[in-house]
């Protein structure tokens, strides 16, 4: 193998609650303050202690952040899983596995070498207690990790130090454990290997943060007061994140009250429900849940839109359909999402691509809904929410206020000869509303059945449809509102990539696999419904557009035939529905298979 | 049928409240209710009682979820904000809206359907929450938006108008709220202004949630022969337990009540709750012992009424989650985002 030096994959197979979690913590973090781009991903079943689990952890000086599609070394602790993890090493890589006891050597490579190191006997001989030699095993492997890839063992110790803190007896017994490790591979192995880290400078003003804590941030940073939510993976990390951050950031050092309500409802019917009802009364509001909740509180959605409600809805998206795979990713609910509930109804997504977005598109969420007056989701989805991103620093602007949209005041009311909830002054489709306890004459009934402009009770078809049809309007204004779509163009390319959410780290690495073959693209990803008239253009400018979805039936690209002009015939899908995030080498593969040396000819030269 | 006005012509002499208002002022746009529907006398009684509390019109919220009671909200208090959710929903929502502003008056209106069946999850649950507010239901036993069928309070042995009799025991709203531990529970009769009003009036002051389970028989489908939940039946049940004065603060207190026959009962804000003519041996602060004897007469075929429990020194929802006196939604942002200052501390974990 040739020197790969801050480039190259490995992938650690472990059984879940064995305390491996806290070794690949260290070894990545480890990595990125040695300033060298890294991420990793955690494919964990939904469960809590003794399935297969995986981590996955790239170290790429070029900053890519998906997967690569590539192991190069496979540290295979997980006798159950042993076979198939041994058939996932790249051609020319390396696999560490414990060989305390033997393996079966049928599965044995000629193109992988193998490294085996005792370390449940290491582990044994050096402590004592069964829990001790479980978790301290794993320890162990990241200290033979330390010396095969020439890892800082100065950052190691530094970082139990803050993991421990006071704790110097596991400081200690945590540093043995690594020693142990390490001493046996550089003893043992020719260390380093090819690939290996060698210190850089390019992680200054960088955290690693994962999606869900950075949206429950940008949810306190945005004034966000009610919080409502019903427990389900892989969304309760966000209401984890916003109550820790609450619990330090809101409260009244006077009093000690909690400037904020934070309700764990009894379901998600319940939780949208508290959601509508603070928003309608003022507060910003908000609630985070993954599929199955999207569907569950689809009635109330249909609610918020139609009485036009401000709702925010961080949807962490898993893998359908029905309770699917619960701890795996997929970008399955962009068709449920964009209409939720029954009749006509459209709702804003916002379309995040890593955890900074979602700080940035938490704030930006708020903003729109109370400007629109309508429910907004964000479309995160397990790889964003739940692994840790390397992000730069999330930065806070000092003048922002919060956008809380045509609300009257009191003296507005007042002045005012007669409220009406849903008329449009504006021409923008945006009715004024006015808050309870304002006014007497601000009063209005807030009902899910048909009104009229006023807002009374109507069954009269011409007083309904000057309501819902203000409502396309409202819509046709929200296009204008919402992020635009990022665009990296050419115009002389013919070839026009679009994708959206957390392909995009694998998106940007094809695009330049590509161009080293001669292939040249151009690459929308869309940021937002409704599609604005840049999205639109876009896809009129290419002769052939590929859409990525990680789901099987191609949401997105229904939704783009659906909503916009662009012929059908021009599109074609790259679907990746696997339960694990995208890897840059599945969009080179289909991209590939289509274009064949023809689009190499169109490439030369643009 | 649309929406209709209700014209607003005054009578001179029309009483008026602290406030100036009269009752007009209270009344909402016309029921669009069968006549002689129950649900009217409650909306009446609620009219009153507003009026009776000098209420800001603007302060009182009123909440609903799906059904002919449902449609209520939009009867009285036309100056107060309205909001009719979705079926069985109405607790969330009152909930949230709770949460943003605890400084109004939040009454909910649903019915049995909306309640015990569909709704019955999010009702158990606004109890436990001790949500700070009044839940009225209009009991009558039958869904009758959909055209008769049996709801989940019909008795065994009632019988429908087309014929058919209920064989599944029911659910009773009272007994339930005194399980899941409600502060305020009281059963009454859409019939019986005098009983009702006291009750809608200290349920309203009450801080907690507050419960009434009026019974209100449907004219159109459920008051003929044969049906337990028909205004005849109702009244010939009908048995008072414990009536109740309501006496807000810094009324003066006018009416006699000799000691042994009243117990006066002193809420948060210093109004008075006066529980008077209890019926020998009802304790209505005795939950255990109240239940036992709402038990006892429902097997007689007898309805409890009045003030059935009343808790004392209950922490509703915002004292239960330390939350602040000040409400909410009123709360500017500047306090309430941790500047960019508060940043690099935050991210300092994440390096």
């Amino acid at each position: 193998m040739q020197d790969r030096t801050n480039d190259f994959a490995i992938k650690i197979a472990t059984v879940n609650g064995t305390g491996s979690a806290s070794a690949n913590t260290l070894l990545m973090k480890s990595i990125f303050r040695s300033g060298i781009p890294v991420m990793g991903k955690n494919y964990f079943p939904s469960n809590i202690q003794g399935l297969p689990t995986w981590y996955e952890i790239r170290v790429s000086h070029k900053g890519y952040v998906a997967r690569s599609g590539n192991i190069d070394l496979m540290v295979a602790m997980n006798a159950e899983t042993y076979a198939r993890d041994v058939r996932e090493v790249t051609s020319g890589g390396y696999l560490l596995y414990d060989s305390t006891w033997p393996r079966p050597t049928v599965f044995n490579r000629t193109d992988v070498t193998l490294l085996g190191v005792p370390l449940a006997q290491l582990c044994n001989e050096s402590f004592d207690g069964l829990r001790t030699r479980i978790l301290m095993k794993n320890i162990c492997y990241a200290g033979v990790l330390a010396a095969l890839l020439d890892l800082d063992l100065a950052r190691i110790r530094e970082l139990l130090a803050e993991t421990y803190a006071k704790k110097q007896k596991l400081i200690d017994s945590n540093m043995r454990a690594i020693d142990l490790g390490y001493d046996y591979a550089r003893k043992h192995f020719a260390c380093p290997l090819p690939i290996k880290v060698a210190k850089l400078s390019q992680t200054a003003h960088h955290i690693m943060i994962d999606g869900n804590t950075a949206a429950g941030l940008g949810c306190v940073y945005a004034g966000a007061t009610v919080a409502a939510w019903y427990p389900i993976t892989p969304s309760t990390s966000l209401m984890d994140a916003f109550k820790g951050f609450a619990d330090k950031w809101r409260v009244d050092p006077a009093t000690g009250k909690k400037n904020f309500a934070f309700i764990q409802a009894e379901d998600e019917l319940a939780a949208i429900g508290m959601v509508l009802g603070a928003a309608w009364n003022g507060a910003r509001s908000f609630t985070a849940t993954s599929g199955p909740g999207i569907s569950l509180m689809g009635e109330f959605i249909g609610l918020a839109y139609y009485a036009e409600i401000p709702a925010v809805i961080f949807d962490i998206q898993r893998v359908g359909p029905s309770t699917g795979m619960p701890t795996r990713t997929q970008q399955c609910d962009v068709m449920s999402a964009a209409y939720a509930s029954h009749g006509d109804t459209r709702h804003v997504l916002l379309l995040p691509r890593d955890p900074e977005e979602c700080f940035y598109f938490a704030r930006d969420a708020f903003d729109l809904a109370e400007r629109l007056q309508t429910p907004v989701m964000v479309l995160s989805d397990l790889d964003i929410g739940m692994n840790d991103w390397m992000c730069p620093d999330l930065k806070w602007d000092d003048s922002y206020q919060p956008d809380r949209g045509k609300v009257l005041a009191v003296d507005e009311i007042a002045k005012l000869e007669k409220f009406y909830r849903y008329l449009d002054p504006d021409g923008d489709g945006i009715p004024y509303r006015t808050l309870p306890g304002a006014h007497p004459k601000g009063a209005y009934f807030t009902r899910g059945s048909g009104h009229n402009q006023h807002g009374g009770y109507t069954e009269d078809s011409v007083e309904y449809q000057i309501v819902l049809d203000r409502l396309v309007e409202k819509f046709n204004t929200a296009k204008t509102l919402v992020p635009k779509p990022v665009i990296d163009a050419n115009p002389r390319v013919e070839i026009g990539l679009v994708a959206y959410g957390s392909s995009d780290g694998a998106v940007r690495e094809a695009r330049d696999m590509l161009q080293a073959q001669g292939i040249m693209t151009n690459y929308m990803r869309v940021r937002a419904f409704p599609f604005g008239e840049e999205v639109e253009q876009f896809l009129e400018q290419h002769r052939l557009l590929f859409i990525i979805d990680q789901n099987r039936d191609a949401q997105m690209r229904s939704l783009l035939t659906l909503e916009t002009r662009v012929e059908k015939a021009k599109l074609r899908s790259l679907l990746h529905y696997s339960g694990l995030p995208i890897s840059s080498e599945f969009i080179v593969t289909g991209v590939l298979a289509e274009v064949g040396t023809r689009a190499r000819v169109v490439g030369v030269g643009a | 049928m649309t929406f209709m006005a209700k014209p607003k012509v005054r009578h001179p002499s029309l009483p008026k409240n602290s406030l100036g208002l009269t009752r007009r002022d209270y009344e909402g746009s016309m029921s669009t209710l069968c006549a002689g529907c129950g649900h009217d006398s409650i909306t009446a009684a609620i009219i009153e009682s507003c009026w009776g509390l000098a209420l800001e019109p603007q302060n009182v919220v009123k909440l609903s979820g799906i059904g002919c009671s449902s449609k209520t909200t939009a009867y009285f208090v036309g100056g107060g904000h309205g909001f009719n959710s979705v079926h069985g929903r109405m607790p969330s929502i009152a909930m949230g809206a709770n949460a943003a502003n605890r400084d109004l008056t939040y009454i909910g209106v649903s019915g049995d359907g909306d309640t015990l069946s569909i709704g019955l999850g999010q009702f158990c649950h606004a109890i436990r929450r001790n949500l700070n507010m009044l839940y009225i239901i209009e009991n009558n036993g039958v869904y009758g938006l959909t055209k008769g069928q049996f709801s989940a309070s019909a008795d065994v042995g009632t019988q429908a108008k087309k014929g058919e009799v209920n064989r599944q025991p029911p659910i009773d709203p009272v007994l339930l709220a005194m399980t899941l531990g409600a502060p305020f529970v009281a059963r009454s009769f859409s019939g019986d202004k005098e009983q009702l009003v006291p009750l809608i009036q200290a349920g309203m002051r009450h801080r907690g949630f507050a419960i009434i389970d009026v019974l209100s028989p449907c004219v159109t489908f459920n008051d003929h022969e044969g049906s337990t939940k028909s205004y005849a039946y109702t009244r010939e049940h009908y048995d008072a337990a414990v009536n109740a004065d309501f006496i807000p603060f810094a009324r003066e207190i006018t009416a006699d009540y000799s000691a042994g026959e009243s117990l006066p009962v002193v809420l948060h804000d210093g109004s008075r709750i006066v529980l008077k003519k209890i019926a020998p041996g009802y304790d209505p602060t005795d939950r255990i012992a109240a239940m036992a004897q709402i038990q006892a007469g429902m097997q007689k075929q007898e309805f409890l009424t009045g003030m059935l429990y009343l808790g004392r020194g209950d922490r509703e929802f915002h004292d239960l989650n330390d939350m602040p006196q000040r409400a909410l939604n009123s709360i500017p942002y500047e306090q309430l985002t941790p500047g960019s200052r508060a940043m690099d501390k935050i991210l300092a974990r994440f390096r």
